[in-house]
């Protein structure tokens, strides 16, 4: 390895002290939960007959035509970028690598 | 049963003289403008051109929906009509390799990355593999974190040479961008005020019980984790960290890893 390697004293002197900080943080409320099954976000592989499926053969409907004309909306504009109040989304290509 | 009188025929027909091979068909399901597969008919004998339509907008739509579900604060950060867009552009570039719907999304933050009309806001794709990191930090088996406890135990002089087993939702996203900022205001609608695109992030993504943590990592920790997890010591991981990263506190950024359950278990010493 070219790595310079750090004397064996030093780090267990920082993981002493790493775990000092540390001990009664832990464990403490891991009796407190339960395990909940049914209920998760994702994996819901039912039937998509319900909301958001029109059912209707709008398969044909396309997007892409006129969506990419489209500015994202969104709250990058009410972000702070420094030298602007809330610099506009295109004021980002400044910092992009040369392509 | 009664015999079968001559409509059943064109059932006969769809299974034997009209096969519709896997390949076709999948394809077909992709393209809204391409035409149903020949030769496919519904009870009535007729073609089920219209059928078919129905159920390709269901594949397409309810990938969408699931990307849409997995990637919140992408949808936020483009907006609605665009997301819808976007994903359905990207569902026919990457149809699903697995039927496990958890896992679909993984190539999201690369199409991200490619996809020109979206070259000026380079952050969406390490704001989408913090996303994509979250979702499988989500449905990682679970595992007790390490009892921080376990390295005291260890004489002084060994535990330089201490090996870490990483936990199965731990993982890291290093990014030039400010992604646990952006992913806090978008995903978790906190204040996007101060976000100030010029700061890099490192984040931890964990799930040490039942709930998912993004963790905001410091200076050269990223670096020093992801050694860990690749297998090195503790002293040749801190030792990597502090080459890149003058500044790096092996205390301060061991005391994250373990207070975050990043690791299981310790192996290697002695």
């Amino acid at each position: 390895m070219n790595h310079k390697t750090m004397s064996a004293a030093i780090v267990a002197g920082a993981v002493a002290t790493a775990v000092a900080g540390l001990s009664s943080t832990v464990p403490a409320n891991a009796q407190a939960k339960e395990k909940c099954y049914g209920v998760s976000l994702k994996g819901q592989n039912d039937c998509k007959a319900g909301a958001g499926t029109t059912c209707a053969g709008t398969s044909t409907v396309d997007y892409q035509g006129n969506a990419w004309t489209l500015v994202p909306k969104g709250t990058c504009e009410t972000m702070d970028v420094p030298g602007d109040r809330h610099g506009s989304l295109s004021e980002l290509k400044r910092d992009l690598p040369k392509a | 049963m009664t015999a079968p009188k001559s409509p059943s025929d064109t059932a006969d027909a769809t299974c034997k003289g009209n096969r519709i091979g896997a390949g076709a068909f999948s394809r077909a399901l992709l393209d809204p403008d391409a035409p149903p597969p020949a030769g496919l008919v519904g009870p009535d004998g007729k073609a089920a051109g219209k059928r078919f339509n129905v159920y390709r907008n269901n594949v397409i739509v309810s990938l969408c929906e699931a990307l849409e579900q997995t990637f919140p604060a992408i949808v936020t950060l483009v907006g609605d009509a665009y997301f819808k867009a976007l994903s359905r552009a990207f569902v026919v570039d990457h149809p699903p390799q697995t039927p496990v719907l958890m896992w679909y999304g993984g190539a999201f933050a690369g199409f991200l990355e490619e996809f020109p009309p979206l070259a000026a806001y380079p952050y969406l794709a390490d704001v989408a593999r913090v996303e994509w990191a979250w979702l499988q930090a989500f449905h990682a088996a679970d595992a007790p974190p390490l009892d921080p406890a376990v390295l005291s135990s260890l004489a002084p002089e060994e535990v330089a040479s201490v090996r870490f087993v990483r936990h199965p939702a731990a993982d890291i996203v290093t990014s030039k961008w400010p992604v646990l900022d952006l992913v806090r205001a978008n995903r978790f609608a906190e204040d996007a005020a101060g976000v100030d695109l010029d700061v890099p992030q490192a984040v931890l993504v964990t799930r040490p019980e039942l709930d998912v943590e993004v963790l905001l990592l410091r200076p050269g920790a990223d670096v020093f984790l992801r050694a860990l997890f690749e297998g090195a010591s503790l002293g040749e991981a801190a030792a990597r960290a502090l080459d890149m990263t003058p500044e790096f506190s092996l205390a301060d950024s061991l005391s994250d890893c373990l207070s975050g359950g990043a690791f299981t278990a310790v192996e290697g010493h002695g």
